[in-house]
């Protein structure tokens, strides 16, 4: 491998490693600090690349699904924790899975009814409609660079929100001792369901976002739940600093593992994870918990 | 299954009539047809066009073959291998149908063929190109109307070699589709000098083919040959373009690359050639009048699977003509079929000794957001039939 297909190929896997941050953001958050193990959590990719596609048929554009689609998913969570999740705090996980499965089935028929089985492209903005060429071939499309920025900043407001502010403050407290928070004052139910309807709509405008990329198909979730949980349990759950160095760790060692060793390719990403567990049980930036 | 087979024996036994044949075809009675296709799920659409087609040909008969009325029997098959067994036998067994029809996905087709070799119900394959269908798995009670992956992907080879291209990269889903496909391309290829620099085979069905664009492009091959469908078609000639790869590296494939994603890939997918035994745009009598016919009756336009569906029933109509609708003598049923002439909307159409169609392989290319037919890419394709002793 020359050293420039080496530098393009690590490009590739930052890439795709930035936008399943912002997936496994979400997941992160919620199984952190709600303590539920959410498997909806790829319907609402699902469901924000479908959304994406159907407003900007109907709006005339990417931007407009974007601005008109996440208010949607941002109530669509805060319905789906009010009452559905919120019953289940006390649960043990498997009443949790048992549930978000159940939500699973549901937004995949949602889906089937509302936009129909078919698979669908959504052209990315025209002023992101050109391209940037890269070595002597091949070339990158803008909107591409410009999803991995878009993904950079969220990353970037992310930790400053969760480390500089009050809000933040409360996330991690929340994150490493739920009830001690409680018996603080703070209103841990409000907490809870501002949280669910922002990882929702992290995930939603994750898929609005790849919608261009990936094209919108049936049954996208389901491949991006299973990635998105190795994110999670390889960065330490909860960590939102951890779901970004897995993301990356994944996003690389996938893209290399696909040009490397490709028979191998798809069992890479979990010899991974089963070599960060065995140094790090608790995942990359994880707090060891005696629970 | 074993359970209700072993009863059914046993009355058969108890009534003396083992040997009798399966169904006493009564001039007045019902033909009973099977359809078992994906009417849920992926490959709905596909299901869909094929039921709408069928029964579309059997209006145009009048309702009735070979005299007899039909009573259609559907099945929703949801695409799903594991589910097939219990699926065919509630058709053959259940529901004995005269004759089975179906279904699109392969690892179905390969479950109801184990059952229907036993069972011995004429049927008829709609969709699913697995080469065992008509190779090691062939039955004479079992025929194809649409295409062996052999078909639809060894004429590419040829096509390439005669553009100049040497040296090819070939990248695919790596299931029995993908790879029976690749098989193919690969015999014709290095037989006409051609040389393969290197095989991609994507796990399916992931759809992240960056790495290994970035990886074509630095391996600069003359041309790509490959693999996908659905979805991960329309993906793939995005990125594609998107790679930059698109008028520098032309692509090549089975026609699956480019049916049903058009308008998903949008101008990405414009200038591809792709091979199969069917273009929208063929200029021929027959396939204008089953355009117009099917786009009335449904509003939909017709496409590769509504042809495969349309001829089936024509096929059969020729053949039970033939024997009066009696679906009981079936040695003279199936001769009848095996010497059926269609004037398909494909064009020319026969069955071979395998039962696998006889068709030309157009080569096809996307102008304009449509499938332009080129030429023929091979004259009356025969599978090879590697493995079938059926009329050898």
């Amino acid at each position: 491998m020359t050293l420039s297909l080496f530098a393009l190929q690590l490009l590739n896997g930052i890439e795709v490693g930035l936008l399943l941050f912002l997936v496994a953001s979400g997941l992160t958050l919620v199984f952190g600090v709600l303590g539920v193990l959410n498997f909806a959590h790829g319907s609402f990719y699902m469901l924000g690349a479908y959304l994406a596609w159907w407003l900007a048929e109907r709006t005339g554009g990417l931007i407009w699904a974007v601005l008109l689609g996440v208010p949607v998913m941002l109530a669509l969570g805060w319905a789906v924790e009010r009452f559905a999740i919120s019953r289940l705090y006390r649960r043990d996980h498997l009443s949790q899975v048992l549930l978000t499965y159940g939500l699973v089935l549901l937004f995949n028929e949602l889906q089937r009814t509302l936009f129909g089985n078919d698979v669908h492209g959504v052209p990315a903005p025209r002023a992101l409609d050109w391209t940037v060429s890269l070595g002597e071939m091949q070339t990158w499309g803008a909107y591409r660079i410009f999803t991995s920025i878009a993904c950079l900043c969220i990353a970037i407001g992310m930790r400053q929100i969760i480390l500089g502010t009050r809000f933040g403050m409360r996330v991690r407290a929340g994150a490493s001792n739920g009830e001690m928070l409680e018996a603080l004052g703070v209103d841990v139910r409000r907490l809870f369901s501002v949280l669910f309807s922002i990882g929702t709509a992290l995930a939603a405008l994750a898929g609005m976002l790849a919608a261009p990329l990936t094209t919108v198909f049936p049954g996208m979730g389901e491949s991006v739940l299973v990635v998105s949980f190795v994110v999670v349990v390889i960065g330490g759950i909860g960590s939102i600093k951890g779901a970004f160095a897995g993301a990356m760790l994944v996003g690389i060692a996938d893209t290399f593992g696909k040009v490397l060793l490709p028979s191998i390719s798809s069992a890479i990403v979990y010899a991974v994870m089963a070599a960060v567990l065995i140094f790090r049980p608790q995942g990359l930036f994880g707090e060891a918990q005696a629970r | 299954m074993s359970a209700s087979l072993s009863r059914r024996s046993l009355l058969a036994l108890a009534a003396g009539s083992l040997a009798a044949p399966r169904a006493r075809a009564a001039a007045g009675a019902k033909l009973k047809i099977g359809l078992l296709l994906p009417f849920s799920g992926t490959y709905a659409a596909l299901g869909v066009n094929i039921a709408d087609a069928m029964k579309l040909a059997a209006r145009e008969h009048g309702g009735k073959l070979g005299g007899r009325e039909i009573e259609w029997v559907q099945v929703d098959d949801e695409s799903d291998p594991a589910k097939a067994p219990g699926n065919v036998n509630r058709l053959v067994v259940g529901e004995k149908v005269d004759i089975l029809t179906g279904p699109v996905h392969s690892g179905v087709a390969m479950a109801m063929m184990q059952i229907v070799r036993q069972e011995k119900t004429l049927t008829i394959v709609t969709n699913a190109g697995a080469q065992a269908v008509t190779g090691t798995l062939c039955a004479p009670n079992v025929f194809r109307t649409s295409f062996s992956n052999w078909q639809v992907s060894y004429p590419c080879a040829e096509v390439m070699l005669k553009a100049g291209h040497k040296k090819a990269i070939l990248m695919f889903w790596n299931y029995s589709f993908g790879q029976e496909s690749m098989a193919a391309f690969k015999e014709g290829y290095s037989k006409g000098g051609g040389s393969i620099v290197k095989e991609i085979a994507v796990p399916f069905p992931n759809t992240e083919f960056q790495a290994n664009l970035s990886e074509i492009a630095s391996l600069k091959p003359d041309a790509v040959f490959v693999f996908f469908a659905g979805a991960g078609a329309a993906k793939f000639v995005k990125d594609y373009a998107d790679a930059g790869l698109k008028g520098k590296i032309p692509l090549y494939g089975s026609g699956f690359l480019t049916e049903g994603v058009l308008g998903a890939a949008g101008p990405a997918a414009e200038g591809i050639k792709t091979t199969l035994h069917y273009a929208e745009t063929l200029d021929n009598p027959a396939n204008k009048k089953f355009r117009e016919a099917f786009k009335k009756a449904t509003a939909r336009d017709a496409d590769v699977y509504a042809v495969a569906g349309w001829d089936t029933i024509q096929a059969l109509a020729q053949a039970l003509d033939k024997v009066k609708g009696d679906t009981g003598a079936q040695k003279e049923l199936i001769a009848a079929l095996e010497s059926v002439r269609l004037d398909s909307p494909r064009g020319a159409f026969r069955f071979s000794k395998a039962h696998n169609p006889v068709q030309d392989i157009y080569l096809r290319q996307v102008k304009g957001g449509q499938q332009v037919v080129l030429g023929v890419a091979q004259k009356g394709a025969e599978d090879p039939a590697a493995g079938c002793n059926l009329g050898k």
